[in-house]
């Protein structure tokens, strides 16, 4: 493997004195796509936005693209320029359109001009199918539609790398295959993708290599074949076992 | 809150005619009541012993047409002083509010002063301020400084409200869910561009009727700039009085005040009334 594209290693992060991650190491290569599993609290949502630096680490360090981003003497606004990170609730800006929710990255993080931002975000919508929904508020729009414009907004960035934290977990679920859909079309493009997510059928088609979380550690990890079908370790068999019996796999 | 389908029905589709006969019902024991309680109420005043020598001093016509002109020019005065000071409070609360909601270490000294700044105006009774800084900033004469008790006057006002719009304005950035911030910093913006994009609007839009009734406590508070022998409404309706010992300038200076301050008031009223219906109708 070439230099990884993101190196997470003894990660740790506690909130009010409870230990959330305890000692994360996961490294993500170049186009690659990584699923994180794993009961609700087990730190998948913490980790990811430790990634894009929302929540400052208490110990380890994260390297992105060869350079530390942990750590004093980091400009966090910069680093997350080159990552977009979409969350399970959408938050998408109530008071804007869906257009100025794309474009207000670019304009005010990335300082592109007003048409440019305008014309590239209007590339993206095409291709997302939301162009009529461009000048709409967001409380128009459907759970879905939100969630995919939620994405639209983090791609208009340009990121290299993708968070996705539950996206479809707040949605209908006739809403969750459009959405999946997109992200599948990420995936076609090339782009690297660190995914949370509780849907297993999903992270077994996409999945470049499945991770574990339970407790704060990433416990087990492979490609999806193997930890789907034959899990090593006990409380992975359990984890998979529940899933099955609630016929989310 | 999502109303079962069952209270849906139930609560959609217009009064039934039943519920529309109690509604008129309920319409008239409103129009009897109020006209029973007020008509009581002026019959307890005009029939009291001293209402002739009150109505004489206070309610005289005759002093009333002359006082009005007066006291009128004096008022666009305090119409004035209002306009610019409301201006300046908005400004000047927001940027306080602001300074006071950013995060990080880096911030803390500003965060103090602030906090300073805040408990400092709202601790001290706003006649006192306009007292000390009307009085005593103008006799330190400093040089390039404005001498006018007229100009400290409203400076105190701005300095007073100022802090309270402040409180208002953090009400309402914090009512701004953290995701909101969240978001807007994920996707590259610093804490000021999120604060300034994001939370700030929706802030803003939460709390318009609270710095409405702002409005309204300060259309009024303006008099108070009268201790400093500024010529304005208040000020002219004392000077009639003292010219003429008849009260009655000072009623034409409450009818003055209240022109203004009660459609600011109803509308504030419209205006919440309204933005509750919205968020209710957003919510189901």
């Amino acid at each position: 493997m070439s230099d990884p594209k993101l190196s997470i290693r003894g990660v740790g992060k506690s909130f009010d004195g409870k230990e959330v991650l305890r000692e994360v190491d996961l490294d993500v290569a170049n186009h690659e796509v990584v699923c994180l599993i794993g009961s609700s609290g087990s730190g998948k949502s913490t980790l990811l936005k430790c990634i894009n630096l929302l929540v400052p680490i208490d110990k380890g360090e994260i390297v992105l693209d060869g350079a530390r981003v942990t750590g004093p003497g980091v400009n966090s606004n910069t680093v997350r320029h080159t990552m977009g990170i979409v969350f399970q609730a959408f938050n998408l800006f109530p008071h804007m359109r869906v257009i100025d929710n794309v474009t207000l990255g670019p304009r005010k993080a990335h300082r592109v001009p007003k048409e440019q931002a305008e014309q590239d975000a209007w590339v993206l919508l095409e291709r997302f199918g939301l162009v009529d929904k461009a000048r709409e508020y967001p409380d128009r729009l459907s759970g879905g539609q939100q969630q995919r414009v939620a994405i639209v907004r983090a791609l208009a960035s340009r990121p290299s790398l993708m968070l996705l934290d539950e996206v479809t977990s707040a949605l209908d679920p006739e809403l969750v295959g459009e959405v999946l859909a997109v992200i599948q079309d990420l995936k076609t493009e090339g782009m690297t993708m660190v995914v949370a997510t509780h849907e297993m059928g999903f992270a077994r088609d996409v999945a470049d290599r499945v991770c574990f979380l339970d407790a704060g550690v990433v416990l087990e990890q492979g490609p999806p074949a193997e930890i789907f079908t034959r899990p090593q370790h006990p409380r992975t068999q359990q984890f998979l076992e529940r899933i099955v019996e609630a016929r989310r796999l | 809150m999502t109303p079962t389908p069952l209270e849906r029905v139930e609560g959609g589709g217009g009064p039934s005619p039943r519920q529309s006969e109690e509604n008129g019902r309920g319409a008239w024991i409103a129009v009897i009541s109020t006209v029973v309680v007020f008509g009581l109420l002026i019959a307890l005043v005009l029939n009291s012993q001293y209402w002739p020598a009150v109505q004489r001093q206070f309610f005289n016509w005759g002093h009333f047409k002359t006082s009005f002109p007066l006291v009128l020019d004096g008022f666009w005065l305090d119409i004035k002083m209002f306009i610019v000071a409301e201006i300046l409070i908005l400004v000047i609360g927001l940027a306080v509010a602001m300074a006071r909601s950013l995060r990080g270490p880096a911030y803390t000294p500003m965060r103090l002063l602030m906090i300073g700044y805040i408990d400092l105006a709202r601790g001290l009774p706003l006649l006192l301020l306009i007292l000390l800084m009307g009085f005593g900033i103008p006799s330190l004469r400093l040089p390039g400084v404005p001498n006018s008790a007229l100009f400290w006057g409203v400076a105190a006002l701005v300095f007073s409200y100022s802090a309270y719009t402040a409180e208002v304005y953090r009400a309402g950035i914090d009512s701004v869910p953290e995701s909101q911030r969240m978001s807007a910093r994920s996707i590259g913006l610093t804490q000021g561009q999120a604060l300034w994009h994001v939370v700030v609007p929706q802030a803003v839009r939460n709390v318009i009727p609270a710095l409405l009734n702002g409005f309204v406590s300060l259309q009024k508070d303006v008099a108070l700039v009268f201790v400093l022998g500024v010529r304005e409404g208040l000020r002219e309706a004392d000077i009639y009085n003292a010219r003429t010992f008849n009260y009655t300038s000072y009623i034409a200076a409450a009818v003055l005040f209240l022109l203004v301050s009660v459609p600011v008031a109803r509308f504030t009223d419209w205006y919440s009334d309204r933005q509750r219906k919205r968020m209710q109708a957003m919510s189901t």
